[in-house]
């Protein structure tokens, strides 16, 4: 192999994690930059109903092609990002959510890290508490030597 | 020491609990089958051409005033060609009429797919581009909703309707809709 061939190999690899997933699908022209950034992050975040771990900008199943054109209709009628998250999540349900709300279902899912962290810094300061009970000034530890203590 | 020693056992504990909980997660179901968000929502708006062309639309309005069920379907499915008799055998039997939304369909396909295997339904409006099926929470064929006489979407399969599925979940609930209906 020579030296160019591998530059190209890898040239090719590298241009292949750059692609964005959202190239696979129809482009919308937009007139407004803003209203087509807006798109693109809705798109982004809304998951595929058919195809389980794909957002719908990745996805080229019909079904994401329809919410896609959903969500330009929807942006282009002037509606809000909340709302037109909220009129999806009522006909998908919480599932087209790739940023799940706050609910009895998911306080699990918000709450466990924060409880973590919290079990973590309370093992953290017990390590610590019980460290500085073994030191002993040099004073303690002569009346230790006193009572006839046995050392630790 | 007794009280490090009890410490020793909150790793195996946790780990159980972990095991515990990943192995409950086998038997939640299918992971394909999404939670029905609509139930107890209105039927959505729709004003859409029929297939049969007379007359040419059908609205919300044609659906409303008895309990019926909306078949999402199409011919490029091939579970709505496995349920297609069981559909003609429920309308047979229990007079409950049936709306057929012809979902991403071609139309004169959908015609020919009729003549040949019989048409149970009340009527079909055709949803060509999915815009009803997105405003109906669809997300493949067939998918079935019973709905009330206010119009009120009460039950989803999602799915072929199979004997089994309208004996044990469909038929109860029409059977409740209908006794609440004056």
């Amino acid at each position: 192999m020579t030296g160019r061939t591998v530059l190209g190999i890898a040239a090719l690899c590298i241009a292949a994690t750059l692609s964005p997933a959202s190239s696979v699908v129809d482009a919308y022209d937009f007139d407004n930059p803003a209203l087509e950034a807006r798109y693109r992050t809705l798109i982004a975040e809304l998951r595929c109903p058919k195809c389980l771990n794909v957002n719908i900008a990745g996805s080229d199943a019909p079904i994401a092609s329809d919410l896609r054109r959903a969500v330009r209709r929807m942006l282009e009628e002037g509606r809000t990002d909340q709302e037109i998250l909220a009129h999806l999540q009522d006909r998908y349900g919480d599932f087209i959510l790739y940023n799940p709300p706050l609910s009895p279902a998911t306080v699990l899912l918000w709450a466990t890290p924060a409880v973590l962290i919290l079990v973590g810094l309370l093992v953290l300061r017990r390590l610590g508490s019980r460290r500085d009970a073994v030191e002993l000034t040099e004073e303690e530890r002569a009346r230790l030597d006193a009572l006839g203590a046995e050392d630790p | 020491m007794t009280q490090a020693r009890a410490l020793l056992i909150v790793p195996l504990a946790v780990f159980v609990g972990i095991v515990v909980l990943l192995y409950s997660g086998f038997g939640l179901g299918r992971a394909d089958l999404l939670p029905s968000a609509l139930i107890d929502k209105p039927f959505p708006d729709f004003e859409l051409p029929t297939l049969a062309g007379e007359p040419p639309r059908r609205s919300r309005d044609d659906l409303v005033g008895e309990v019926r069920l909306v078949n999402v379907w199409a011919t490029w499915c091939p579970t709505c060609a496995a349920e297609h008799d069981e559909l003609a055998r429920i309308t047979g039997e229990t007079g409950i009429s049936i709306v057929g939304i012809n979902y991403k369909d071609d139309p004169n396909a959908a015609r020919a797919w009729l003549a040949q295997r019989g048409d149970p339904y009340l009527f079909h409006i055709i949803d060509a581009r999915g815009d009803l099926g997105v405003d109906l929470g669809v997300y493949g064929a067939p998918e079935t909703f019973v709905v009330d006489a206010t119009g009120v979407i009460r039950f989803k399969q999602v799915g072929a309707v199979t004997a089994d599925t309208w004996r044990n979940s469909m038929a109860p609930v029409v059977a409740s809709l209908q006794a609440a209906t004056p």
